[in-house]
């Protein structure tokens, strides 16, 4: 071995990049973990609630030292129509034990958060520089460059995220499709602590996440999201990027077309931006895969496109986490046995497929294309709005009992019977 | 409420300005050449991109790094990089 060769070089320090660091450093490896941001989390959005369950098993009770926005108790699905919306308000107390089942976090505290964890296992963390591309010899990944310097390892963990350079770079994957990805845009809108626990109906550390569909994207396939952080609201939309430029949208007209709605508008009211952020987010599960092992390589989190969206939870972190705990423990072998070879590597998708990140993947694999039926967006919110009025306006005209109501806005609706039920069995089948 | 324009969103955001490393280059010619309809344009969310006087312009400085930009160019005319290490936007909250 040479003299200034690492164990394992981390391209990239989110929360996957950082878990796997941990769990190397941890156990003993020399390892650099690279993030191409002046410290860890300046590049990184939250698009989702992170469920906190495997990050709990890598690091226990780690909300009592991370920083942690708040406990989500509160799950809400809402459908959008241009003047109306209808809430599914799921609210427990089950949800507010450890340990717990999610929490909202603002990534560029937690991410950094988890990198000093990373570092004080002992990982080398090396922020403000990018890494240009992976060094092969032999056709076997040996290291990195960055800055026109050579960095060697036995083995690099491509942690880049969604646009992952790095396995571009290694010939494992091309560029996204625009058919298999979406653009996430955001703000964080300040408001005080006491605002947002009224507004929300929260007390102390409770917290809301809302997931939105419908007219929140005018109708592109894509959703809305709104989480409570302590002293600000997360709020943004996630756009399907085939069907955004099929029809010339401008994502920023969308978004400001959300924040005025009229359900949204009185929640983020006299609320200060703070920041405006985009991300891609990696929309082709199963289908867009790319090989997860190289000689010398392994792709994690968003690199590899590992995410879960079923209309009720938008799922991420807690994927990306699951997946550098196996990659990380398929190194530990792999270093074990001195043998870093693609081979001895697939014991890497093996673990994933015994864990709940394939698992999740393939039971959510229809979602992927349940969630752009275009009825969904508008057919059936615009339905559940025209039917709940009938039910709720009181116009001295007669009424009628729901069966019938619900036949008349079903034939006013124009939506088949039969695209109706084959709707109900996919998405019965696929969410 | 009084809504932000994206310029004004844009400057709310904290950066670290590469000045004279522009990490995006348009090449012009493939561009007009192969670009049917000119997706940068509309994609983009923070509106790095206009055409001025028949040629497409990019103003790098506001970018997010998201990559949208570059998933949907049709015509492969986008030469798109991550900013050098510690420059580029800088999330404050993310």
């Amino acid at each position: 071995m040479a003299e200034d060769e690492f164990d394992a070089i981390i391209v990239g320090a989110g929360v996957a990049g950082s878990s796997a660091a941990y769990r190397l450093a941890k156990a003993g490896l020399q390892v650099v973990l690279i993030e191409r941001g002046p410290y860890p989390g300046s590049k990184n959005l939250s698009g989702g609630v992170l469920y906190g369950r495997v990050l709990h098993d890598l690091i226990p009770n780690f909300w009592e030292s991370a920083p942690v926005e708040r406990v989500i108790t509160n799950q809400v699905v809402s459908f959008l129509t241009a003047d109306s919306s209808i809430n599914l308000d799921f609210k427990t107390e089950t949800f507010n034990q450890p340990p717990y089942n999610g929490f909202t976090v603002l990534r560029a505290r937690f991410d950094r958060w988890l990198a000093e964890q990373a570092e004080a296992a002992g990982a080398m963390l090396v922020p403000g520089i990018k890494v240009d591309g992976v060094v092969k010899r032999n056709g076997k990944v040996v290291g990195i460059t960055a800055a026109g310097e050579e960095m060697q390892a036995k083995v690099v963990i491509a942690a880049d995220g969604a646009n992952s350079f790095i396995a571009q770079n290694a010939g494992l994957r091309d560029k996204i499709p625009p058919g298999q990805a979406a653009v996430g845009v955001k703000e964080v809108i300040g408001l005080p602590r006491e605002v947002i626990e009224e507004r929300f109906h929260l007390s102390g550390n409770e917290g809301a996440a809302y997931n939105i569909v419908g007219y929140a994207t005018r109708g592109v396939p894509g959703g809305g999201f709104l989480y409570t952080n302590r002293e600000s609201l997360s709020i943004g939309l996630v756009i399907h990027l085939e069907a955004l430029v099929e029809r010339e949208l401008k994502p920023a007209e969308i978004f400001e077309d959300f924040l005025a709605h009229p359900m949204i508008a009185p929640l983020i009211k006299g609320g200060k931006v703070l920041e405006y952020g985009a991300h891609l987010v990696p929309e082709g599960g199963l289908k867009m895969m790319p090989p997860l092992a190289a000689d010398g390589l392994l792709l994690v989190g968003d690199a590899v496109g590992f995410g879960v969206n079923n209309g009720f939870v938008v799922r991420g972190m807690d994927l990306a986490i699951g997946s550098a705990v196996a990659a990380a423990e398929t190194v530990l072998e792999a270093h074990a046995a001195d043998d870093f070879s693609a081979v001895r590597l697939q014991s890497y998708p093996a673990r994933l497929e015994k864990s709940f990140v394939m698992q999740d993947m393939r039971t959510y694999a229809r979602a992927v294309d349940f969630m752009k039926n275009e009825r969904l967006f508008e057919t059936y919110p615009a339905l559940l709005s025209n039917l709940l009025a009938d039910i709720y306006r009181q116009d001295a005209q007669p009424k009628k009992n729901l069966a019938p109501t619900l036949l008349k806005n079903l034939k006013a609706s124009k939506i088949s019977l039969l695209d109706l039920l084959k709707d109900a069995l996919a998405g019965g089948r696929a969410l | 409420m009084n809504r932000l324009p994206v310029p004004e969103k844009l400057a709310v955001n904290k950066y670290e300005l590469d000045e004279g490393h522009p990490h995006i280059v348009v090449n012009e010619e493939v561009c007009r050449a192969k670009c049917k309809n000119l997706a940068c344009l509309y994609v983009c969310p923070a509106n790095v991109y206009s055409e001025q006087n028949g040629k497409i312009m990019a103003d790098w400085a506001g970018c997010l790094e998201c990559g949208t930009c570059l998933v949907t160019c049709p015509s492969d005319a986008l030469q798109w990089v991550y900013p050098r290490g510690g420059f580029g936007v800088i999330y404050r909250s993310g």
